[in-house]
């Protein structure tokens, strides 16, 4: 017996189903058709009312799960691919993140973004969206890397009392397998050492900790030992974490598999620069995809992402300073 | 489906029997524009915290929807609705509170003026952005329902260039598909801002919208106090029923700027001078007075100028919000609340 990724995402949402008479999923496709993705699977038969399909209307989605929190339940959103929850945006960041600030009340929700670039899904599915969501106040921003933590971190989500943005990664949703969901989990908001290594720091996020765990690999042979944390929540940041570890190595290099501008690596950086410095024996660097449009072509979109190859080599360059 | 009311017999008719709709009508309008009027000089006098957004013109129609709520029910106004917040029972003081920038106020100097709500009592505090809050309070109102609430009403407003926005659309339309009790009522002004009509939609009436999304539409003369009532009150209560969205809407004419610090120049005089600028405090004071209620009304006014006089004063006294005193906190989880602060 083996769970997937997406096997966890659904046995979560059908455990914060059982357990919590407030809890309802609404989107897209995703009652007696199961979702595009099949992440609520057999859900609308078990859960009757509680799974409901909604119109393509990802504002209107968006917003009426923010009415629906703030009289006291607690809708999981699903958005059909992250890259249409622009439309929903104004809904999320103007809304669902400013009901507590504003209200003192607050606003129980997730949205659900299948995220992330998956061999031949071009610009419109394929972005990652955690850093636009995690720049607004109000939100909590979550990439589980792993299946242990796609259901744990989903059901931590789900009870939390603020609006959460939970980015699962397409690529680990059907490959990614545990043995069994896990009976007990590291608090969502920890970063975890995946890797643990003295010479170099390398943060990394969602799918990107499975390439970075694979260049760790590829080092361990020409006998550098990485460090892979794995941030799993990256609003709020776990800084301390990311600090400890580069003060074991003296070394970072933050990756990401959104854009280079801006972003979670760059925060990352940022943090460990100003907060870190003394600790450093090399410039802290990044790891982005290009600044264009996600290519549809296998071809071109293995060269615009980060791979372990290219996360090896930039490794090995803050090796060499 | 649409059924265009205009007849202010009608109207006449129904409230007779039921003196009480219109007293509080009344209420609610006078509360609403003696304190705007106050807010308006105050706003002058550089006593304002922020914008002053004024429903001179619209009390009529805004208060018919309050009136015709009640506990259990969802409120969520825009800006021209002080009358109908007054009617479905947002205390006044707030309002003042909110402008001011009292500390004590709904939102405790976090937000302000026409963005205050309080969720306790069924007030949504409405984003700026327009059309938002058609999706929220259908989400309310799914949420009612399935916590197995029953004969709850959701109203929302919207001005006719808030119509225009993908948020009002798709927010009808879920209510629609979802039929939920709400009562969308739009005040067709003729201006969004300085936008007319001709420059926000091409159809020749928002009500023929109604059979579009469907779900029943009226059709209202939002300057008779007596017909909105009827109108609003029908639609209310065919939300009630479980006749599903109602999309009412009423003209009228805005009788001030956009915000006070716009002078409206750019209103037609000759819609102006039509019945359609006509004062609904004027029409609601004359209807009142053919009821024989003249001298209640004058008593009314002059208890809303004692109560707006009394909440300016007291809230002037009131302590101001302090940045030290302040959480600074966005999320409400108290384990997490120092990581998330962090950032
Ligand atoms: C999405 C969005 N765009 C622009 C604005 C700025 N804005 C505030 S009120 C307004 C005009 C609204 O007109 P209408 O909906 O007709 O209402 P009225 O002011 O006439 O009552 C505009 C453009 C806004 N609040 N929200």
């Amino acid at each position: 017996m083996s769970v997937t990724y997406l096997d966890a995402i659904r046995a979560a949402q059908e455990k914060a189903l059982e357990d919590d008479p407030s809890v309802f999923i609404y989107g897209q496709d995703v009652g007696k058709f199961g979702g595009a993705f099949k992440a609520t699977k057999n859900l609308a038969e078990k859960f009757p009312g509680r799974v409901i399909d909604s119109p393509i209307s990802e504002d209107a989605m968006v917003g009426l799960a923010v009415g629906a929190a703030m009289e006291g339940m607690r809708p999981v959103v699903e958005m059909q691919f992250a890259d249409f929850s622009t439309v929903g945006l104004n809904q999320m960041l103007n809304h669902a993140a400013t009901t507590y600030w504003r209200t003192g009340r607050p606003c129980p929700m997730v949205l659900r973004l299948p995220s992330g670039g998956t061999p031949g899904s071009g610009p419109f599915h394929s972005q990652s969206m955690e850093a636009i969501y995690a720049h607004y106040p109000g939100l909590v921003v979550m990439t589980p890397a792993t299946v242990e933590d796609a259901y744990s971190m989903l059901l931590e989500a789900i009870a939390m009392p603020d609006p959460v943005v939970f980015c699962e990664h397409k690529l680990l949703y059907y490959h990614l397998k545990a043995k069994s969901l896990p009976a007990e989990a590291v608090p969502a908001f920890k970063a975890h050492v995946a890797r643990p290594g003295r010479d170099v720091t390398c943060v990394a996020y969602s799918a990107m900790v499975h390439e970075a765990l694979a260049a760790a690999d590829e080092l361990a042979g020409e006998g550098y030992e990485t460090e892979v944390v794995d941030l799993r929540t990256v609003k709020p940041l776990d800084t301390d974490t990311i600090l400890a570890s580069v003060a074991r190595t003296g070394r970072l290099l933050a990756v990401g598999e959104s854009w280079p501008w801006g972003g979670v690596s760059a925060e990352v950086v940022s943090r460990v620069a100003s907060e870190g410095f003394e600790l450093l024996d090399a410039p802290p660097r990044r790891l982005n995809a290009k600044d264009t449009p996600i290519p549809y072509h296998p071809n071109l979109w293995s060269a615009h992402r980060p791979t372990a190859v290219r996360i090896a080599e930039a490794l090995r360059e803050v090796l060499r300073y | 489906m649409a059924t265009r009311t205009m007849d202010r017999e009608v109207g006449k008719a129904s409230s007779q029997a039921e003196q009480d709709p219109m007293e509080r009508m009344s209420r609610a309008m006078l509360r609403a524009r003696v304190l705007e009027d106050k807010l308006a000089s105050l706003y002058r006098a550089g006593r304002i915290v922020g914008g002053v957004y004024l429903g001179r013109g619209q009390e009529g129609l805004s208060a018919a929807g309050g009136v015709a709520l009640r506990k259990g029910d969802v409120l969520a106004p825009l800006i021209r609705d002080m009358a109908g917040r007054l009617g479905f029972g947002e205390p006044l003081v707030d309002a003042v509170r909110a402008y001011l920038g009292s500390k004590l106020g709904p939102m405790k100097g976090r937000d302000g003026n026409i963005h205050r709500g309080d969720l306790s009592r069924g007030i949504l505090p409405m984003i700026s952005h327009l059309g938002a809050m058609v999706s929220a309070t259908a989400g309310v109102l799914l949420a009612k329902r399935m916590k197995k609430e029953k004969g709850f009403v959701g109203l929302t407003s919207a001005g006719d260039g808030a119509t225009s926005t993908g948020s009002f659309h798709e927010g009808l339309n879920v209510a629609a598909v979802e039929k939920l009790p709400l009562v969308v009522v739009v005040a067709d002004n003729g201006y969004a801002y300085s936008t007319p009509n001709d420059r926000q939609f091409a159809c020749t009436d928002l009500l023929d919208r109604a059979k579009g999304y469907g779900v029943e539409g009226h059709g209202v003369d939002g300057t008779d106090p007596e017909a909105c009532w009827e109108v609003v009150g029908r639609a209310v209560q065919r939300a009630r029923e479980g006749a599903g969205p109602q999309l009412v809407v009423g003209r009228l004419l805005r009788l001030c700027g956009h915000g006070e610090h716009d002078d409206g120049l750019y209103i037609d005089k000759k819609m102006k001078s039509s019945d359609r600028g006509r004062d609904c405090m004027e029409v609601l004071r004359d209807q009142m007075k053919s009821r024989g209620l003249g001298k209640d009304w004058d008593r009314w006014e002059k208890e809303a100028q004692e109560e707006v006089e009394g909440a300016v004063k007291k809230v002037a006294e009131e302590p101001l919000p302090d940045p030290f005193e302040e959480d600074w906190r966005a999320t409400a989880m108290v384990g997490a609340a120092e990581a998330v602060q962090k950032g």
